[in-house]
């Protein structure tokens, strides 16, 4: 739903006559001084996927030494050093930074603003992630290794690890400073830069769910901040934050962490969200249905997303009253979802639809993300939790959320976005190819790992009972065919930005917001300098 | 608030700051800084290198940007509209602090409703931790030594004066500001740095007091490491907003700021304010009950 | 729309493709695929509820995306349909909020019902305190028939077998050296604990899981229906060796765990070490290999080489080739860092007095150390005496 707007501004409102181009420093320097949203905005999309490449390759790693049972490739300190860092970088490097991106990119000529609230600030966000990322990395290379105690970092296992530990702290810390920053300037740009007549309740969906996960990241990055600096204090000096003889409690860090790592689920999925809302009405050619009820929807999410926590700890021994709790409060947030599901569906109902790359994926995120969506309601209760908890179940509930769920959505988003990004067409066949091979690589990958957890493999372990052999097998081989298929991602890319055809204003018929009716394809260096007229 | 600024009150043409290279510098710092305590961490001081290092670049950094920050505002290229981004980008990060303070204030009340009850039940003194009985303060079952808590109505009642007061003084300053009384607004604003580090000063002798006479120390289980990470943190956020306070006195001096216009002030006192709600907080549920 | 042939053809070929796999899966579904099979009435609750909930899940999914493909199929642009322009309707927005809340009410009803019940631990028969080490457990009968028994409880599968050196068994890394024993028909409550990080103590046929927290007693209850001999892992990551430290019961009926019992108590009082005598040096050291073998080798390496930095090696340790009451304590208490305890936890609860002096004398005369004299000997009553001190 975006806002009727009227349409004699379209010949770019004479920011050519500005000269349209760029002004600054040139060559790399341009990159790293840069305060352009469309510049920031590139740069945390290729940054994400150098991580999704680096992360990927662990997975490729994990799934290798899972391939047959016994240990080949890897020693099991290793083998958790991957995991590990796998999780941590597909979140804080791929994930979060891909919709950063799309945030810098879109947000400002989807509300015809002229850039970010704070343009330097905006580059300060990504430039810290490089860094955080070298020394994420570069824990692989210390003595000890990376730190080998998964992504939630456990205490009191982070307590024991070598000084790959502290580097991972003092990355979480530089991340978070990056999410909590960049999130300030969105909620700023997305209150304040608003062209006249854009109210918030004709806001494109995206910059809406937008919203709602700078103001997650805003009140949940601090708190896991807090959580691996107590980390760090335990190790370092002494403290006994999350030691028993002292009087703490290592399950104080799982009810920190949690408090930060549920909300940190919606802010990977919320911005998905975002990005499938304008999709799927853009290729059914028909309004998206329920604007008002999807952004109650979303802020319901967000609520509730703060009271759920604990639905990662049914095992650690909470009273019965606590765990009903929790197991309530988050069954609940399968009706806003639900109400989310069904709109999307109802946007479809009676439209015209055409079935171009973008809104492949938008439908594969549709069908998995919601399967996704049931295992996770499965694991709400319980007693059923209880069996599942840490077994490959629990793996593959959240790689439909996640791979299915916000991978999809930005690979919608980036087909759907590109034309107008660089003024090219990519290759249609190509992409739908991507599509296919993605769509039943990951369903190998992932649709038998419930099978594994259901039958009792626990999660990280680098070698398993016989009994598990054959998914195993089919697993990764999914994986490896997973992998190789992005490689078709990147080169579909560069063709396009080489040889693609050029993209008209409008490539999509349907889609309707102020980037698609006000602006030039490509679009200009300079957007919005003098704020577009709507109706 | 809508429309954010409305269209009537905003200018047609918002600041959209040059290219320049401060950002990347301050990552490098912290980049530095980071590695440099790592290898400390690990026993190897050459780490102080990295820290002094980042640190330096941090400062330089730090001039340069809020130089460039203070001359496009003094040269008057931010008007009401900007004045607003400013205002909103204030008020989250502050509210990014108190989520901060509050995983702090949650590690405490877990550890004071929680786990050493916990700790104290029939169940954990016949297993694991006999004759521990729950109390607070508490240094955990595994610890031996012998220390005292921390009163509340010595030093740190008088800290609760200064900060509070310190909270009145800014306001002051923050009048005489707006009625362009330069005079009042130097002398309030410089009450309130003073204020700002004696109460650091006692914070220090505190300190010493714990460490020399109560034998309370950061690994004095769980309350010595919720005494010391709470109120340590707290002063660190002192100490910077003393400096902030000070940078702002200086810019007064030279005659920075309009009674209309002075949202770097605002900015500064408002963080002030929040330091001050934190301490209360910490007052009473650290100190007092 | 032009991109609409290569679609149909990808999509064709891409289905076919999805067609022969999951037939071929299907094929498979022999395999383990589904919860294990019920041991307990408690598992039989869970598998019930899990069963009843999927279905549910399935058929709602089924519906919606009914909708969904009928739309793809029915309302596409290419077979020229038109596109409504309705996008709002307060009945289904309430239906579809409404609809879904009250399924949850009934979902939620049955399973508070199966959670109080599992979360009763009272009035159990016999209860056995666990005890995770990295990377062993440990288990104690406190209460009930069998109090006294104590043992240890290792990974079985012999290291070739993992690194694939020899043919795997049938019970490849879910066999143990001393299972756990319980009586079928009675409730069995678990304490758990655990010596240095969280382990998980799980047992799918009981519908039974519970993490061991350090410094935290947790519980669990489960009442076995089968006789027979049940398996399954540890399941919170707890490091290197997580993946080897397999926990198996076996039911036994009442009159067979009497039996048992009787064993083992009087294997109790036959092996009890004597902790006032005097050994000789060979003695020690062979006792001290085994001791080595069972609870240092997956850290310090049989060749006593570790895997530094992470392990210390104790070949050639200055440690080791020092004083020997350091060493005792730094065994007995294990080693902290900067106050923080590290993965060389403290063994004084898990050796007796006669174990920890074998084992350290064993490090002190074998490999390339050769400590001798006094400081290479050390007896028993020495243990003793430094592990009162404390
Ligand atoms: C994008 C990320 C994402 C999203 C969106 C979700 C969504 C949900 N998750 Fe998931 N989850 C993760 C990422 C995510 N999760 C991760 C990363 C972990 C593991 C972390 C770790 O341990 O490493 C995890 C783990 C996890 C657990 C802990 C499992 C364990 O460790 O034992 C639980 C338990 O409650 C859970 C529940 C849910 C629920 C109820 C939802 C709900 O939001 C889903 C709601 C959606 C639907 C229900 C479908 C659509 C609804 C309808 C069509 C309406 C009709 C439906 C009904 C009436 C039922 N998740
Ligand atoms: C959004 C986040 C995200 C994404 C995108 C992925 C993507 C993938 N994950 Fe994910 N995963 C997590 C988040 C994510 N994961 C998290 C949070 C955990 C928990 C960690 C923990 O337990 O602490 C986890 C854990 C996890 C496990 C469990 C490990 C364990 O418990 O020990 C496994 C195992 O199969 C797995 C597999 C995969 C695979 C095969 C992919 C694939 O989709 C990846 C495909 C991508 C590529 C392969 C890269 C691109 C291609 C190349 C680099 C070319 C080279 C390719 C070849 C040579 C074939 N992941
Ligand atoms: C869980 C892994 C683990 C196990 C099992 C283990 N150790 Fe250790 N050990 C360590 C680690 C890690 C250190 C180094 C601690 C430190 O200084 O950081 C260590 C240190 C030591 C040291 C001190 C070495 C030195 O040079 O400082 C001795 C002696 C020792 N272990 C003996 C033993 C004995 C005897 C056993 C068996 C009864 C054993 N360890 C079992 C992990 C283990
Ligand atoms: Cu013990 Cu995992
Ligand atoms: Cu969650």
């Amino acid at each position: 739903m975006s806002a009727v707007v009227d349409t004699h501004g379209h010949d770019g409102h004479g920011h050519d006559a500005h000269g349209g181009g760029y002004h600054g420093a040139g060559g790399i320097m341009r990159w790293v001084t840069t305060t352009n949203h469309k510049d920031i905005g590139t740069l945390y999309l290729w940054f994400s996927f150098i991580m999704f490449m680096t992360g990927g390759a662990m997975a490729m790693a994990i799934r290798l030494e899972l391939f047959s049972p016994g240990i080949q490739f890897f020693n099991p300190d290793l083998f958790n050093q991957f995991t590990t860092m796998h999780g941590l970088i597909m979140l804080f490097g791929a994930i979060m930074p891909a919709f950063v991106g799309f945030a810098n990119w879109q947000i400002p000529i989807m509300i015809g603003a002229p850039d970010m609230a704070f343009a330097r600030l905006n580059n300060w966000s990504f430039w810290l992630l490089p860094f955080a990322a070298t020394l994420l990395v570069m824990s692989f290379f210390t003595p000890g290794g990376a730190p080998g105690v998964g992504w939630t970092l456990y205490a009191p296992l982070t307590v024991q690890m070598g000084m790959g530990m502290d580097l991972t702290i003092f990355a979480v810390h530089l991340l978070g400073m990056s999410s909590i920053l960049g999130s300030i300037n969105i909620i700023t740009t997305i209150l304040n830069m608003r062209a006249p007549g854009m109210t918030m309740m004709r806001l494109p969906l995206f910059v809406w769910t937008w919203l709602i996960t700078a103001y997650l990241l805003v009140a949940a990055m601090p708190v896991l901040a807090g959580a691996v600096t107590m980390t760090l204090t335990d190790r370092h000096f002494g403290t006994s934050f999350f030691n028993a003889a002292g009087g703490g409690d290592p399950v104080l860090y799982q009810h920190i962490f949690w408090f930060f790592g549920h909300p940190e689920v919606y802010i990977i999925a919320l911005p998905a969200f975002g990005v499938v809302s304008q999709v799927l009405p853009a290729f059914s050619r028909k309004p998206l249905f329920g604007y008002a009820s999807m952004v109650y929807a979303t802020s319901a999410i967000a609520i509730l997303s703060f009271i759920v926590w604990a639905h990662h700890m049914y095992t650690v021994g909470m009273p019965v009253q606590g765990q009903l709790f929790f197991m309530y409060a988050t069954t609940l947030i399968a009706i806003p979802t639900g109400v989310k599901v069904f709109n999307w569906v109802a946007t479809m109902w009676k439209g015209s639809l055409t079935f171009e790359t973008p809104m492949l994926f938008a439908i594969g995120f549709l069908f998995l993300f919601t399967l996704g969506g049931f295992t996770g309601l499965m694991l709400s209760l319980v007693p059923i939790d209880i069996q599942l908890h840490d077994t490959y179940y629990v793996v593959a509930h959240f790689h439909y959320v996640m791979v299915a769920g916000a991978l999809f959505a930005a690979f919608a988003g980036v087909y759907f976005w590109f034309p107008k990004w660089t003024g090219k067409m990519y290759d249609e066949t190509l992409g739908q190819w991507h599509f296919w091979l993605t769509m039943i690589f990951f369903n190998m990958i992932f649709f038998v790992q419930h099978f594994l957890g259901l039958a009792g493999m626990p999660r990280r372990i680098p070698d398993y009972p016989l009994i598990f052999e054959t998914w195993n097998k089919i697993s990764s081989i999914g994986a490896f065919g997973f992998g190789l298929t992005q490689l078709l991602f990147l080169y579909i890319i560069l063709k396009a930005i080489r040889s693609g055809e050029k993209a008209p204003q409008k490539p999509w018929e349907g889609a309707d917001s102020l980037e698609w009716t006000h602006l030039p394809t490509p679009v200009p260096y300079h957007s919005f300098e003098t704020p577009p007229v709507l109706k | 608030m809508e429309h954010g600024a409305s269209t009537t009150t905003r200018q047609a043409h918002y600041h959209v700051p040059q290219p320049m290279p401060w950002p990347i510098m301050g990552s490098f710092s912290l980049f530095c800084m980071a590695l440099g305590s790592v290898i400390l961490f690990n026993g190897a001081s050459a780490g102080w290198t990295g820290i002094a290092l980042g640190f330096m670049v941090l400062l330089y950094m730090m001039f340069r940007w809020f130089g460039d920050v203070i001359r496009e505002s003094e040269g008057g290229k931010y008007g009401r509209w900007e004045d607003l981004s400013f205002r909103w980008g204030m008020s989250w990060f502050i509210f990014s602090e108190v989520m901060f303070f509050a995983g702090f204030f949650g590690a405490l009340f877990w550890a004071r409703v929680m786990s050493v009850p916990d700790l104290a039940s029939l169940e954990h003194n016949t297993y694991l931790w006999p004759n521990f009985t729950s109390h607070w303060p508490s240094a955990g079952p595994g610890f031996e030594e012998k220390f005292s808590p921390m009163g509340a109505w010595g030093l740190p009642a008088l800290n609760t004066v200064l900060l509070l007061s310190s909270g009145v003084t800014i306001t002051l300053a923050h009048w005489g500001l707006i009625a362009n009384q330069r005079g009042k607004l130097l002398f309030w604003q410089g009450m309130t740095i003073l204020l700002g580090v004696l109460f650091l000063i006692c914070q220090a002798v505190e300190y010493a007091h714990a460490y020399s006479d109560l034998n309370l120390k950061l690994t004095t289980g769980a309350y010595g490491t919720t005494f010391f990470m709470l109120t340590g943190f707290h002063g660190f956020h002192v100490t910077c907003g003393a400096i902030m306070l000070t940078v702002i006195w200086f810019r007064c001096l030279s005659g920075h700021f309009k009674p209309e216009h002075h949202f770097a002030f605002e900015g500064v006192a408002w963080y002030w304010h929040f330091v001050d709600v934190v301490w209360l907080g910490l007052f009473i549920f650290v100190y007092w009950l | 729309m032009k991109s609409s042939k290569p679609a149909r053809s990808i999509a064709t070929w891409s289905l076919a493709i999805l067609g022969i796999a999951y037939s071929g899966l299907a094929l498979a579904l022999a395999l383990e695929w589904n919860l294990q099979p019920a041991g307990s009435k408690l598992a039989a609750d869970i598998h019930w509820l899990h069963e009843a909930v999927m279905v549910l899940c399935t058929a709602i999914f089924v519906g919606v995306f009914g909708f969904m493909f009928w739309a793809c199929y029915a309302h596409r642009k290419s077979k020229g349909h038109k596109a409504a322009q309705f996008h709002e309707n307060t009945t289904v927005e309430i239906l579809w909020t409404v609809i879904p809340a009250v399924i949850l009410v009934g979902i939620a009803w049955p399973t508070t019902r199966v959670l109080v019940e599992q979360k009763d631990t009272s009035n159990p028969d016999i209860t056995i305190k666990v005890t995770g080490y990295q990377w062993k457990w440990g288990y104690d009968y406190v209460k009930g028939e069998g109090e006294g028994i104590s043992f240890i409880s290792t990974l079985s599968t012999p290291r070739d077998q993992i690194e694939g050196k020899a043919p795997k068994g049938e019970h490849y890394l879910v066999e143990v050296d001393n299972e756990l024993v319980v009586p079928m028909g009675k409730k069995i409550r678990i304490l758990t604990t655990a010596a240095d990080v969280i382990h998980s103590w799980w047992m799918p046929a009981f519908g039974a899981k519970q993490d061991a927290v350090p410094g935290f007693i947790r519980d669990l209850w489960f009442r076995p229906e089968k006789t027979g001999t049940f398996r399954s892992q540890c399941v919170e990551l707890c490091g290197k060796e997580h993946g080897f430290m397999p926990i198996v019961v076996k039911v036994v009926s009442q009159e067979e765990y009497g039996k048992w019992v009787g064993a083992q108590m009087k294997m109790i009082a036959a092996s009890a070490d004597d902790p006032n005598k005097f050994f000789a040096l060979d003695e020690l050291k062979k006792r001290g290999e085994q001791v080595y073998a069972k609870n240092c080798v997956v850290c310090h390496q049989a060749t006593g080489k570790g895997t530094p930095p992470a392990f210390p090696p104790l070949d050639g340790s200055k440690m080791v080739l020092g004083p020997k009451d350091a060493q005792i304590v730094a065994v007995l208490n294990g080693v902290m860092k900067n106050g923080a305890p590290t993965a060389m936890a403290a063994f004084g609860k898990q050796l007796n007095d006669v174990e920890m002096a074998a084992v350290i004398t064993f490090t002190r005369n074998n490999w390339g150390n050769k400590v001798g004299g006094a400081d290479g000997l050390v007896q028993p009553g020495e243990v003793k005496v430094l592990r009162d001190k404390k």
